[in-house]
């Protein structure tokens, strides 16, 4: 008898299923029914570029912890997907279980000696009892659900409630789903010992108020709650669900009770090139408009984003990265667009970057980088990513201030120009380096300018001048160093120890490295940790790299992005920022940047502080 | 030397439309485009059209690409909000233009670099959206500042000033914009100021994607012998299909027509279109007969002008979103911001 992983809301579930076999909702199921019983869990989809038939995998930390990264390993494959089979099995953790289908019997060499094989006739059960095609597929699905339930002891009236909020009103789907569930779970009762499995969900309360969310929905929300008006997009993984969502807010959020004609106009557009050129249009006009692509979309817009640089007029751009370089990895995840996006354009461009960790700060990012970008008067990005936009994220709730208004930046109004207020569209009345604007249509005779991608004086006239072009671009960099002011300041996690090592990461890497931070402490290397939640640098950022030795830098792509960035933008030795990559597609996990940093660390000859210090 | 500003004096007998406002408040900077450039005849011709439509002059947004044609913008309409933008991107910007505000008149100037080659994706999209606006194309088959390249609308076997003939099929932007939905579409010549000047007024008054293809020789680098688009070849081969006098809904008819030889459409703003024969029968409500006379007229080596297509009753942009009347550029935090109590209902919903 091989040895038995034994765990409680702590191990791996992986799904490996058939793409579009309508397994997506059943696993999604199976995650929230552990995170109704009060404990977190961190899903994620790996899935391919193709819509039927391909392989697809479905992995659920169950996690006390709470540690939402991804883990690594596997410690129960539910290997629904013969074609992968052999991968699957390979994949289990020594003791670990593999739950099949049984139907037809496998020769013994399909199987491993040293993990645990539990079998489950789900066709043959199905079949009992199912004669349509659609429902013998979808309801296999729910039949596996079921017998997990008894083996991972599941409460399966979790999973009742969650039929019936899914199927409220629709009685005949939720007795049908309630028996499919059920034919799992008798039939596990009847034929496992119930201690065959030595992996538990106990009843816990450690999910708290947190909410469970993709990424894009939140930004998708979030440009609602930020006031975007007009939203021009073109279809691209993995972003197009951030659009869809938005179409789905706005349709229950903003349309006019007494006319019900919509407070939003979302167009579809042509290629990148013309949604980005829409979003130009309607931010000079004096609308909130945003877009959402992903790396490829990217590049298309890049001409467009130095017009909206260089003339000045707002945009808000949600790149959702995936694997590049060109269409790459489309339906994996990577941070590998910072370069592109901060210095996108011809001539010296710099843009403002947003880094957010997870769909709560996908929705306050998107929201405040609306008011950034009016503010500002440039394009603000929005760098989110694969992994925190397509998956179900465990995060903090949503929250808004009821007194909160749309910070609208510098528009200068009729009544000021009437008042005989001077208006220079590009004049730095301020000394931050933003101008005023006005709106198209604002005053007969006051106020009206040509804005241009040409170069061009104080107040928007033409001029090619050596002199006027030079105070034209310091101006530019004094509102970029506003930039570097007003947006999102860097977070510290300081180690409950001195040390002379620091740790500087963003976006999807974080929970991965609030973990790891976790195992490195118990190693005994104590790490402060830094994490940029925008571009331009803080200060702070370069204030952090001087008060350590050593800082590592921790991404997911290949050149280390951010590190070049950071060396591009402060005064410092190089050789202080050591990089630890991680850019197969697949998220960053705790084990790797430990294990990574913990070398590197040993590599340097680290003598533990308090012996240093004794 | 577009900093270059006219004087603003303005000779008191200048007389002042029902705005207020004389011909010369309709002006921009001045042109620095070549003396005799058809373009500076359009913009001419764009100016006399708002005057006599009696347009607030800051309700106009001005948008272009990049080229000749993408510069005219300056040189009218001086009291507005222009904005040249990249080439060939210019309706992408001002299709969110328009969703930002639906109050505004929106003018798009375009070369046929600008709209045939470069942007001709964009071209097209814009006319299947039906964008409100007025599409102007100043087509003169060349690229000007470049020095003397063909452009996409240059016809086959036209001859550059080089001597070199064109070996490309012309792109021919009036069939292309019917073709795509336009609801108003007209062929004019820049050297044709009574053709020209209610084709654009009644463009204006047109609530959907009206689009204007007016050849408009290039004096520097399209106007010699053996060149499809120069001043004397269009004048030989111009093909008039009809005379347009437009007429405000609110404007008494004075004009007398002999009868038979009139058709008229009302606009959807109560404007009326009167057409005037020209010889043969032409109906421009036809899209069908509309596009089989432009091609007919295109194989037989004439250009052909006058309103060629018109759908009275045109739907835009707006109408197919359902947006609201108000602009959406003034909604305000309370139009547009759910507010904390949804908020809390959508983390309820999320668990």
């Amino acid at each position: 008898m091989p040895q038995a992983l034994a765990a409680v809301n702590d191990f791996v579930v992986k799904f490996a299923n058939v793409n579009g076999s309508g397994s997506a909702s059943a696993n999604e199921l199976f995650a929230r029914s552990i995170l109704r019983m009060g404990v977190p869990v961190s899903p994620r989809n790996i899935f391919p570029s193709n819509i039927q038939g391909l392989p697809t995998w479905y992995e659920v930390r169950v996690t006390e912890r709470g540690w939402l990264g991804r883990r690594g390993g596997v410690d129960l494959m539910v290997a629904m997907n013969p074609q992968t089979w052999a991968q699957d099995v390979k994949e289990i953790e020594p003791g670990g279980y593999l739950f099949y289908d049984s139907t037809k019997p496998m020769p013994a060499s399909m199987f491993r000696d040293d993990i645990n094989i539990i079998g489950v006739p789900l066709t043959a059960i199905t079949n009992a009892t199912y004669t349509d095609a659609r429902q013998r597929q979808l309801f296999k699905n729910i039949i596996y659900v079921g017998a997990l339930s008894v083996l991972l002891n599941i409460d399966d009236n979790e999973i009742k409630r969650l039929f019936g909020e899914q199927f409220k009103g629709k009685e005949k789907l939720l007795d049908s789903n309630v028996k499919a569930l059920n034919l799992g779970r008798d039939w596990v009762k009847q034929h496992i010992d119930p201690d065959s499995v030595k992996l538990e969900v106990r009843k816990s309360d450690n999910v708290g108020d947190r909410i469970f969310v993709e990424g894009n929905n939140a930004a998708a929300l979030g440009a609602v709650y930020g006031g975007a008006t007009v939203c021009a997009w073109y279809p691209i993984t993995p972003s197009s669900s951030l659009a869809e969502a938005f179409q789905a807010h706005c349709k229950r959020l903003r349309h006019d009770k007494e006319t019900g004609k919509a407070r939003y106009a979302i167009v579809q557009a042509e290629d990148e090139l013309a949604s980005i050129g829409m979003v130009i249009g309607a931010a000079w006009n004096g609308a909130r408009a945003f877009t959402s692509t992903s790396g490829p979309g990217i590049s298309l817009m890049t001409e467009f984003i130095g017009l909206a640089s260089f003339a000045e007029v707002p945009a808000v751009i949600v790149n959702v990265q995936r694997g590049g370089p060109s269409t790459g990895m489309p339906t994996r995840t990577q941070q590998s667009d910072l370069l592109s996006c901060a210095y996108a354009s011809n001539g010296d461009t710099k843009h403002v970057l947003l880094f957010p960790e997870d769909p709560k700060e996908c929705f306050d990012f998107t929201a405040d980088a609306l008011d950034l970008a009016d503010r500002l008067q440039t394009p603000v990005f929005v760098m989110t990513d694969l992994d925190i936009g397509m998956n179900h994220r465990l995060c903090a709730p949503f929250q808004w201030d009821e007194s909160r208004q749309l910070d609208r930046g510098k528009v200068m109004t009729a009544e000021e120009l009437e008042a005989g207020r001077n208006f220079g569209r590009y004049l730095d009345v301020d000394g931050d380096g933003i101008p005023f604007r006005t709106y198209p249509g604002t005053h007969p005779t006051k106020g009206s300018y040509f804005t241009r991608g040409t170069t061009k004086d104080e107040y928007a006239r033409y001029s090619e001048e050596g002199p006027v072009y030079v105070r034209n671009m310091e101006r530019l960099q004094k509102k970029f160093d506003t930039a570097r002011r007003i947006a999102p300041q860097p977070l510290r996690y300081p180690s409950p120890k001195p040390t002379r090592y620091g740790v500087i990461y963003f976006g999807s890497t974080s929970p991965a490295m609030a973990e790891a931070l976790d195992h490195l402490e118990e190693g005994g290397n104590h790490v402060n940790a830094l994490r940029v939640r925008a571009f331009p640098f803080a200060q702070s950022v370069e204030d952090f790299i001087h008060e350590h030795d050593k800082v590592f830098v921790v991404e997911q792509n290949r050149d280390g992005q951010l590190r070049s960035m950071i060396m591009n933008e402060f005064t410092l030795d190089a050789r202080k920022l050591v990089p630890v990559l991680h850019y197969d597609g697949t998220p960053i996990t705790a084990r790797f940047i430990a294990a990574d940093i913990a070398k590197k660390l040993g590599q340097l000859k680290v003598v533990p502080f308090e012996k240093a210090a004794s | 030397m577009t900093y270059i500003t006219k004087p603003k004096l303005h000779h008191p007998s200048l007389v002042k439309n029902k705005a207020g406002y004389t011909r010369r408040d309709y002006e921009g900077a001045v042109s620095t485009l070549c003396a005799g450039c058809g373009h500076d005849s359009i913009s001419a011709a764009i100016i006399q059209a708002c005057y006599e439509l009696d347009i607030l002059p800051h309700q106009v947004a001005k948008l272009s690409g990049i080229g000749c044609s993408s510069k005219a913008p300056t040189y009218f309409v001086g009291a507005s909000h222009g904005f040249n933008t990249v080439h060939g991107r210019m309706p992408s910007v001002m299709t969110g233009a328009n969703l930002a505000n639906r109050d505004l008149i929106y003018m798009g100037v375009s070369g046929d670099g600008d709209s045939a080659s470069i942007g001709l994706g964009q071209f097209a999209h814009i006319m299947r959206r039906g964008v409100n606006m007025t599409y102007i194309v100043m087509n003169n088959g060349v690229y000007g500042l470049t020095k003397g390249q063909f452009s996409a609308t240059a016809d086959k076997g036209s001859i550059s000033k080089k001597g070199v003939a064109n070996s490309d099929e012309s792109i021919d932007l009036v069939s292309l914009a019917i073709l795509m939905g336009a609801s108003f579409v007209g062929r004019s010549f820049s050297g044709d100021k009574h053709q020209l000047v209610p084709l654009i007024k009644a463009a204006m008054a047109h609530g959907g994607a009206a689009f204007l293809d007016v050849i408009s020789p290039c004096v520097a680098f399209n106007n010699h012998a053996g060149s499809t688009k120069s001043y004397e070849y269009v004048r030989e081969h111009n093909e008039a299909l009809n005379r347009l006098d437009f007429i405000e809904g609110r404007e008494e008819i004075t004009t007398q027509y002999d009868p038979g030889t009139v058709t008229t459409v009302q606009q959807h703003d109560g404007s009326l279109l009167r057409l005037r024969k020209l010889g043969e029968d032409y109906d421009p409500s036809d899209k069908i007969a509309a596009m089989k006379r432009v091609q007919e007229g295109q194989a037989a080596g004439e250009v052909v002008t006058g309103l060629l297509y018109v759908d009275p009753t045109p739907r835009d942009l707006h109408h197919h979103l359902n947006t609201v009347a108000q602009p959406l550029n003034t909604l305000g935090t309370a139009d547009l911001c759910p507010g904390p109590a949804a908020l809390d209902r959508i983390n309820a919903s999320l668990r």
